[in-house]
């Protein structure tokens, strides 16, 4: 290979030093997640051990990690000759063992895992054996990568006055497709309403730069709103919805306006609390919220006012109405699509409001606090603005999520749900609305796909959390082109 | 005798526990430009980011056109028409030339809009020319015509500009003191200018104030204090 000899060879010990370490970690990490289950068995609990399972994690981690090293300074041959039969062997081994029962599948007791590491181990296989006959371009090499991510973002965010309607147009219509099931609609629904939850909150974190961490608090007021009136009023859920946006605004207004004089970190540590304070109330008013057991029985949205059930409680049902057959999924797809429109209600609103005097003033209150004072702006107020309506979409989030999901209890809106959301914020690239679409489908999307998985499926989370911070460190689609420009031009960018 | 329109009275502010003006008496008329010169650390942008209540201060009385704004809030004195072009620009560097102006019009009236912007156009052609790029990327010396654009966005009747020419080669510099006064011969502006830059603040002033430790040292006619021997050892040393 002619090319080889112009890169640094990693001598032989500081590679299987380095693979070493990547071994001990995944060890480590691995010994107590993977190495032990606590099984329900008749008579109580038993601790099941799956030691090969370890094994197998730390020797391909170790493998891996020298097949990554080699192919950095393009010693690609061997890597290609390893990789590919291991992803042949992963495959026939999961072809015939997994299939039989998941219990016995090999190497990893999970399909989802052993078709993940098949992929794995075949697009490094592949990528080496493209390299074994084509050099140059080489996978770690850092700024062509981030300038090439760069271009993409760049296209995407140019691309984004067509992708947006091409979404919303596969998003209308996929409840139709031959394809969507009841499970994957309910995966779309979820997505969709953080996609929602995310636009709320990119209205206080993206536009006026109001670092919130507590925005679960709001979605509760939402829920919590809704659940409460139809409980004590008997009310419905199309009247409940602007009441549960009024609420949580208000509450916005509340929480916001002893807070709102304190910046970055003390904010974020003040919102914080609120959100936990709101989750002690709603967990302590026994006699008013229900506390721990939570609020059952809330009313199913209506759709002008028929009822999407197999038969009425009063009046006529949906399918009556239309002269259909009941089918269960009809409720499914009316919820999708009342959060799709709950969530381009969201979008609209933002792009709209973004464009008024209001809009540019969070954006400038972001930028320059002392400026706008100096111009006369109001800055309490402009921030109050801002809390409040991202508390009212979060309010409206919350009301959707209590009528889907007919019972709610404070465990629904613990402060992993703020940090998920803003997740998806700052991921998505502060600001873009397009950015948090795909930091959605990313960061919620996917772990549900693993659902097989179970508890285990937040380790999927955390992969496409790393995966964003490592190759999009200012977010998947910044704000505003020149906002990339904020840091560091790529290159200058390798301390991250 | 012209009118008094900005009258400061025994002002005294601090920070903290330093007191930064140490009672500060002073007065500006309609139609005047006055400067206002001192070393670094005088107290200089103290004074104004106090006229406009930000920090405000602790006893002393600011009265602007004959109304008490002491203890008023910024956006109060702002929308009361005094307008400031704050220490190191501060502009919105992301935003464009187009939407920084749109931000200097924050308190007044939306009817104004086109009009005010058209007069600002008028006497920066550049800043026309550049309406759609970003504030950031502009120059040190546009940056500066867009500052003070920007404060002339909301209709001011007191112009408050701190240190315009700081960090602007002598041409630009020139240029900018031009502008000054031009705004105050036509528009009939008042100015209140703080300038490291004595000499040309001085010769542009009617009249000027020297500041030193947070008390007024010295006052009189620009010309009076240009020819003062005080300050041209301590100000004017090596040119301008
Ligand atoms: N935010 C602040 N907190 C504490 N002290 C401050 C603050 N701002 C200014 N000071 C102090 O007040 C004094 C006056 O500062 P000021 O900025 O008004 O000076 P200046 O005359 O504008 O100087 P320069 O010509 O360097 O701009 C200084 O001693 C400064 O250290
Ligand atoms: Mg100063």
């Amino acid at each position: 290979m002619a090319g080889s000899t112009a890169l640094p060879v990693t001598p032989t010990r500081a590679m299987l030093r380095e693979a070493g370490l990547i071994a001990l970690v995944v060890f480590g990490l691995s010994f107590s997640l993977v190495g032990f289950k606590i099984e329900d068995v008749p008579g109580g609990l038993a601790i099941l051990t799956r030691f090969d399972g370890v094994f197998f994690a730390t020797a391909l981690a170790f493998l891996g990690r020298i097949g990554l090293i080699m192919l950095r300074e393009q010693r690609a041959l061997p890597v290609a000759l390893t990789a590919l039969p291991t992803a042949a062997l992963v495959l026939l081994l999961q072809l015939f063992s997994g299939d039989l029962d998941p219990e016995r599948s090999y190497p990893f007791r999970s399909g989802v895992v052993n078709w993940s590491l098949f992929a794995v181990a075949l697009a490094l296989g592949l990528r080496a054996l493209w390299l074994t006959w084509h050099h140059g371009g080489s996978l770690s090499n850092r700024d062509a990568r981030d300038a090439a991510m760069d271009r993409v973002g760049a296209k995407v965010q140019h691309a984004a006055r067509f992708l947006g309607p091409a979404l919303l147009g596969f998003a209308i219509v996929l409840p139709f497709l031959p394809f969507a099931d009841r499970r994957l609609l309910d995966i779309a629904i979820l997505v969709v309403t953080y996609i929602m939850l995310g636009w709320g909150l990119n209205i206080v974190v993206g536009l006026a730069g109001l670092l919130d961490l507590g925005y679960v608090a709001f979605y509760a007021v939402g829920a919590y709103s809704y659940a409460l009136l139809a409980q004590y009023f008997d009310l419905g859920f199309w009247t409940c919805l602007p009441l549960a946006g009024i609420l949580a605004a208000f509450a916005g207004i509340l929480l916001g306006f002893p807070v709102l004089r304190l910046r970055g970190d003390y904010l974020a540590i003040v919102t914080l609390g609120f959100g936990e304070i709101i989750r002690v109330i709603l967990l302590n008013w026994y006699t008013f919220t229900g506390g721990p057991d939570g609020i059952s029985g809330i009313p199913r949205p209506t759709f002008f006012g028929l009822e999407l059930t197999k038969r009425a409680t009063d009046g006529e049902t949906f399918h009556q109405f239309f002269g259909l057959t009941y089918s269960p999924m009809d409720r499914i797809i009316f919820l999708f699509y009342l959060i799709l429109a709950l969530a381009l209600v969201t979008n609209l609103f933002t792009l709209r409001i973004r464009k008024l005097p209001i809009g540019r003033a969070w954006e400038a209150l972001r930028e320059d606090e002392i400026a706008c004072r100096s111009l006369g702006m109001n800055p309490r107020n402009t921030k109050l603005t801002a809390f409040s309506i991202g508390a009212m979409f979060g309010g409206f989030g919350g009301s959707f999520f209590a009528t889907r999901q007919g019972f709610i209890s404070p465990e629904s809106f613990t402060f992993i749900e703020s940090a998920v959301i803003l997740a998806i914020v700052v991921l998505g690239g502060m600001g873009s609305q397009i950015g948090v679409v795909f930091a959605a489908i990313l960061l919620i999307g996917l772990p549900e796909f693993f659902r097989e998985l179970q508890q285990y499926r937040m380790l999927a989370f955390g992969l496409a959390m790393v995966t964003i911070m490592v190759w999009r460190p200012s977010g998947l689609l910044a704000h505003r082109e020149p906002t990339l420009r904020l840091h560091p031009k790529p290159g200058q960018e390798n301390t991250s | 005798m012209p009118e008094s329109m900005l009258k400061i009275s025994g002002v005294h502010t601090f920070y903290g526990h330093i007191e930064a003006l140490k009672g500060v008496d002073m007065e500006i008329n309609e139609g005047e430009v006055v400067s206002l010169i001192g070393a670094n650390g005088a107290g200089k942008s103290t004074l104004l980011m106090t006229i406009c209540g930000n920090p405000q201060a602790r006893s002393g009385r600011i009265e602007f056109l004959g109304e008490d704004i002491t203890r008023r809030a910024s956006h109060e004195i702002i929308k009361g028409g005094i307008a400031q072009s704050p220490e190191g620009r501060r502009i919105f560097p992301f935003m464009t030339v187009f939407e920084n102006l749109q931000m200097g019009a924050t308190v007044s009236d939306p009817r104004h809009f086109d009009d005010d912007l058209e007069r600002v156009f008028t006497l920066y052609p550049l800043l026309r020319e550049r309406r759609n790029q970003r504030g950031g990327t502009l120059s040190g010396g546009e940056q500066q015509m867009l500052a003070i654009g920007r404060a002339l966005m909301s209709r001011p009747k007191l112009l408050l500009l701190d240190e315009p020419s700081l960090g602007l080669a002598p041409l630009l510099v020139r240029q900018i003191f031009d502008i000054i006064k031009q705004i105050n011969e036509e528009q009939n502006m008042t100015v209140f200018l703080v300038e490291q830059n004595a000499y040309h603040a001085l010769r542009l002033a009617d009249r000027g104030y020297v500041l030193a430790n947070g008390e007024v040292l010295l006052s009189g006619t620009g010309a009076e204090l240009l020819a003062n021997e005080e300050i041209r050892a301590a100000y004017l040393e090596g040119g301008h």
